[in-house]
């Protein structure tokens, strides 16, 4: 019976609040949220831009069909997916020699699965958007149908990048999937301190629940937000620059 | 009150081995498969790593952290471990995708042999398991002898119960409780979590209700909560039904020959070593020991590496073995 604890303030310093975590620790589970989270998006920007813009630009039968498809996918409850790559990845699944389950590997697929619809959706709205006429303009200055499709690039870059901040808002802060297959796993060093291999930040945080810690899971969901602004503030410097 | 806990895992982190005695190193970005730079010349087994499948329990309680730490150090194997329950672990083992696990579910391990999915299963450590609920004890069980009479009471007063409801090792033991005691649990106040036990200890604890818990978890999490004993398991006098072994079990390799069966091997003699018994001994949290090790006996015990009722092992006899146990490690004055 230990009462020592009931003493100790409510409110005390984070570093205090953070129990066992050390500064390297945290380190680590950061640099993994965004090696995994900026890996996946950076794959899903490639597919999902590309898949808009061959939706986007072209004119094809049950083209409504796909378009409800994309958007569909932007609501995939990621344990669903966490759980479809699982038993792709296992090592009784079809993918199971690559030995890629319960590693960063694993949790970018899933991440790039859940990113790819709404970083393709969100595209596709902004070169839908663009105005007929400018593609007209285009093509009456004597473009070509590579230039016209340049020139709606350029005008819907602005919703192109809003797509790729959704996508990464969509893959940093989610934690069904990345739990399922990365096994949320921390190395020991050889002094014990314990380093991410898979945990991310939302998934330490279940683990902090779990055991509850819930001032460090607080403590930890405040890293992941201030990490969110960061990136979309520098993505929103982007939008801006590009803009002037 | 609950806010005030946060300050007290500090103490737990202090008995996390003696780190910071050497600050050399650093690792590099979680992929490195050891990184010891004292090895004895030891070269990796395997492709270096030894993915374990285990409890919430034993991680929770930060046992692996330290028990880990030493496995690396001496045989240069990066263990990844992944916390889960014991039905989950035992699954994670059987499709190969793991090359070992530690769990504590008799029944359940014992099919896992069965299948040929495991061999070599040893006893590493026990403990047991208690009930806990909230310290005003609407439903009157406290110090009671009985787990079944504990649980029939519950029932009858229709007091709430929260079960894990996820075939740990925990669910595994409460439901074998209940049917024990005649009691179909059923109603508004039987709530299943689907949680980890951290998760259901503090959700018992905001909804005034009762639950079984492992010792281990209990005692570490006991600082966030306020739920108290009501019934003890038999490390202090509570009833044998409430007993809690752990066993290690390697994958088998002749069913999934991608498991790394060497480093798992390896972790196995570990566990069982005087070395690896004596940190689960040693390791305490809150100032109490959480787990009792059992691997080390001058006596032959053939019922830990064969199903419980294989060649004339029986229930009756698991009973009396854990006895032996309690006999012979926990203190008298636990």
């Amino acid at each position: 019976m230990t009462t020592v604890p009931l003493l100790s303030p409510v409110f005390t310093p984070i570093p205090l609040q953070l129990s066992d975590f050390s500064v390297d620790y945290l380190v680590s589970i950061i640099a993994v949220t965004l090696q995994v989270s900026l890996t996946a998006v950076a794959l899903a920007t490639v597919a999902g831009v590309a898949l808009a813009v061959v939706v986007g630009f072209t004119d094809f039968p049950g083209k409504r069909l796909v378009e409800a498809v994309i958007n569909t996918g932007m609501g995939f409850p990621s344990v669903v997916v966490g759980l479809v790559v699982l038993i792709m990845l296992s090592n009784t699944g079809p993918l199971g020699e690559f030995d890629l389950l319960f590693s960063p590997g694993a949790m970018i697929i899933s991440q790039f699965i859940l990113a790819l619809p709404v970083v393709a959706s969100v595209s596709l709205s902004a070169i839908e958007s663009v105005d007929e006429s400018l593609a007209d303009a285009a093509f009456a200055a004597g473009g070509t149908g590579r230039d016209v499709q340049v020139a709606v690039l350029r005008e819907a870059r602005y919703g192109i990048t809003t797509a790729i901040l959704a996508g990464f808002g969509r893959a940093i802060s989610e934690v069904g999937s990345v739990l399922i297959v990365g096994g949320n796993i921390a190395l020991n060093t050889p002094t014990g301190e314990r380093v991410s291999f898979t945990r991310t930040l939302t998934t330490a945080i279940t683990l902090e629940a779990r055991k509850g810690e819930i001032e460090t899971g607080i403590v930890l969901g405040v890293v992941l937000l201030a990490l969110a602004l960061t990136v979309n503030a520098l993505g929103n410097a982007l939008r801006a620059r590009g803009e002037s | 009150m609950q806010a005030a806990g946060a300050g007290s895992a500090l103490g737990l982190a202090g008995c996390l081995g003696g780190n910071e005695s050497t600050p050399t190193e650093t690792e590099g970005d979680g992929g490195g498969g050891g990184q010891s730079d004292d090895d004895g010349g030891e070269s990796s087994i395997g492709d270096g790593t030894l993915t374990l499948a285990t409890t919430t329990s034993t991680y929770d309680t930060g046992l692996l952290d330290v028990v880990n730490t030493a496995f690396q150090n001496t045989f240069d194997i990066t263990v990844e471990t992944i916390s889960q329950g014991t039905g989950a672990a035992i699954r994670t083992g059987r499709n190969g995708d793991a090359d070992i696990i530690l769990v504590h579910a008799r029944g359940p391990e014992d099919q896992f042999i069965r299948d040929g999915a495991g061999v070599n299963r040893r006893d590493v450590m026990f403990n047991d398991f208690v009930i806990v609920g909230p310290p005003d004890d609407p439903a009157g069980i406290n110090g009671m002898g009985s787990a079944t009479e504990a649980f029939a009471t519950i029932a009858e007063q229709e007091a709430t119960f929260l079960s894990r409801g996820d075939d740990s090792g925990t669910n595994v033991k409460e439901l074998n409780i209940w049917e024990e005691a005649g009691v179909d649990p059923s109603g508004s106040w039987y709530q299943e979590t689907g949680q980890g036990m951290g998760d259901t200890l503090v959700q018992a604890n905001q909804a005034g209700g009762y639950t079984l818990a492992d010792r281990g978890t209990f005692l570490a999490t006991q600082d966030n909560i306020d739920l108290v004993i009501h019934v003890q398991g038999p490390l202090q006098d509570g009833p044998a039904i409430l007993r809690n072994p752990y066993g290690v079990i390697p994958v088998n390799p002749a069913v999934h020959d991608n498991v790394n069966y060497q480093a798992a091997m390896a972790y196995v003699g570990f566990l069982t070593s005087p070395e690896g018994q004596s940190i689960i001994g040693d390791y305490t949290a809150n100032g109490s020991q959480l787990f009792f090790p059992n691997a080390l006996a001058e006596e032959p015990d053939f019922a830990q590496y064969v199903p419980q009722d294989y060649g004339g092992t029986s229930a009756a006899r698991e009973k009396a073995r854990f006895q032996h146990w309690v006999d012979q490690v926990v203190p008298d004055d636990y």
